[in-house]
Parts: C-alpha cells; structure tokens; sequence
C-alpha cells in the first residue's frame, strides 16, 4: 500500500516528496523571475498570489500530511484563517479611508 | 427505556470519508479528531493560532502600506545585492527561500524515516534541516546588519514611508524567531531519536512521558509552518 495513513503514522513514497520540493523550487524560481524581469500591474499580482497559493497548497496538502488527514481535522485547521479575508476586507476599507482624510487634509503639506 | 452502556470507539464503525465522515466524527460524542493523537491535534491548533498571529502583522503592514502618502521604498532595490559589480534584485532572499524550502524538503524526508524506525536517517536529516534553518538565521542576521547600517530604523529610513522598518523588522524578526526556535526544537528531538528515546519508551525530562516516532511527525509541522509562513512574507513584502 503506497498511501497509508494509520495509527502507525503516515507513509508515503519519498519520490512524491522529492517531486514536491521540485515543484516548490520551480513556483519560487517562477515568483523570482516576476520581479527579476519587472512585470507589473494585475498581471505581477495575480502571478505572485497564485504561486503564493499554490506553493502553501502543497506545503499544508503534502508536506503536512493534511491531504490524508480525517476531514474533521482538514476543516477544522483550514477553515477559520478565512475568516482573515474579512478582517483584510477591513482593514482594505479602513486604509481607503484613512489615506483618503490625510490626502483631504494635507494635499498642501 | 432500556438503560445501554455506550459502545467503545472502535465499535463504531468509522465513516471512512467525505462530507458523511465529518458529520459522524463531530456529533460522535468523542474525539472529534479521530485517529489523531493529542500531540498532533494540539500542534495544529497552536499553528492555527499562529497563523492569527502572522495574519494581523501582514494585516497592519499591509494597512499602513496603503494609507501612507510617502512613497513605499522598493524593495526590489532596498534588498538587492551586488556581486562582481551587477546588481541582483532580491537575490539573498531568493537565496533564503531556497534554502528554507530545501530544509522543508528534508523534515518531510525526516518524518518518513522516522515512520520507518530508521535512525540514522531520520536523525542525518532533521540535522540537515536544522543546518539549513540555522543557515537562513544567519542569512537574515547579515541581512539585517547591511539594512541597519543603511540607516533602516523602526521609524525611519532613507528612501520613504517610515513604517517601512517597523513594518519590517517586525515581521521578519518574528519569523527568524520562529526559525530560531524550529531550529533548537530539532536539535532536542534528534537527540531523542538518535539515543534511541522512542524505542526503548525512556521518559522525557519535561513531560515524564515516553516519546514515540510521531513527536518527528508533529516537529515536522512545527517546521513546515515556519516555511509556510515565509511563502506569504516573501510573496507579500518582498514581492509585491
């Protein structure tokens, strides 16, 4: 049985690791190279959040073991960080507000 | 109304997956992590809480970054370094990030080892991955001297926004102390394995507890984390 997940532990092949630190290595190079050949605008953010994603996908899925775990653990640990994306929805609004008053305020200074 | 005794756990048939599994395993009355030792449940809490942690800095370097009319240095060009006369934007932090995500490669390697009661291979590699991390420690130390002595303060800074130190020496000193921390953790549990602690069942010094093969499993989580979080610090500050 190539995929376990037992009471003895998980075991899994070592080639899958070695496969992932591969693809690691490469979404970093990738992420580099946005910056190194100066993208910029929507398609500099979108390439560096979805190497970020897909980067702290493998990490949490493979290196963590959270693709073999019992979904009542998955969800518990992957589910309340969302509630973070509310809190930058937040702090998003916050600063639009903030920046707007200091410009309001000290355009001339 | 007939009075029966609940039956054990391992009666219960497990649901073995999906959207049924999750429901069964919550309203059970029981362990709602079944299968899932204590150890391993508490890390994941405690990193679930860190990730909180992590979150509300980014959250406030990401608050002060858009509310702030001063120009936000680049940091393409603040952590540039210069070999053989060329300028390389960012190259030690790419470099660090290699070097933080070589050493996540070996704890994964670590902790399959260590499922197979392979000592010295376990061992061999969680000292490798405790080398890589004290590398990235010291990366970030010289990383810190060359911004300091370039007059990066926590209020102040030659090219814009001063919250650009704060924000920075912030976020990246509680990472390395998160490292630092990983680091030392490793070295503790590599002495276990190598004596031969979760074999022979000694009891810990701390807990009076026989260790067993999983403290590597849940060492690794710790660890990955830390290079988790480095995936959003790099692509959030470096980055954007």
């Amino acid at each position: 049985m190539a995929h376990a997940a037992t009471a003895e532990g998980q075991q899994h092949p070592i080639r899958l690791y070695l496969l992932v630190w591969g693809w690691l290595f490469i979404l970093s190079a990738c992420s580099y190279l946005v910056d190194y050949v100066g993208l910029q605008g929507v398609l500099r953010w979108s390439l560096i959040l979805l190497f970020m994603l897909v980067k702290a996908g493998l990490i949490v899925a493979v290196f963590m073991h959270m693709a073999w775990e019992r979904l009542a653990l998955a969800y518990a640990i992957l589910l309340p960080p969302l509630a973070v994306l509310v809190f930058v929805g937040i702090m998003v609004f916050e600063s639009g507000h903030t920046l707007g008053m200091r410009e309001f305020f000290f355009a001339g200074v | 109304m007939p009075d029966v005794a609940p039956a054990p756990a391992t009666e219960i048939a497990p649901q073995t997956g999906g959207w049924p599994s999750l429901v069964a395993d919550w309203s059970a009355d029981r362990h709602a992590f079944r299968g899932v030792s204590w150890g391993k449940a508490m890390m994941w809490v405690f990193l679930l809480s860190d990730t909180f942690v992590f979150s509300c800095f980014l959250i406030g370097y990401m608050t002060v970054r858009m509310s702030t009319t001063v120009p936000w240095p680049n940091p393409s060009e603040v952590f540039s370094l210069e070999v053989g006369g060329t300028n390389f934007p960012l190259l030690l932090i790419a470099i660090m990030t290699f070097v933080l995500i070589s050493s996540s490669g070996t704890m994964a390697m670590a902790v399959n080892f260590a499922y197979r009661r392979d000592r010295l291979r376990t061992v061999l590699l969680m000292l490798a991955t405790a080398f890589f991390g004290a590398t990235f420690v010291g990366m970030q130390a010289f990383e810190w001297t060359k911004l300091i002595h370039e007059g990066v303060r926590p209020w102040e800074n030659p090219w814009g926004a001063p919250q650009f130190g704060s924000a920075f020496f912030m976020i990246t000193g509680f990472h390395g102390t998160h490292v630092t921390i990983g680091v030392i953790f490793l070295l503790i549990v590599a002495r276990k394995a190598w004596r031969g602690d979760f074999d022979t069942g000694r009891k810990g010094f701390f807990t009076s507890r026989s260790g067993r093969w999983e403290i590597v499993e849940i060492t690794g989580l710790y660890w990955h984390f830390v290079d988790l979080v480095w995936v959003f610090i790099f692509a959030l500050f470096y980055l954007w």
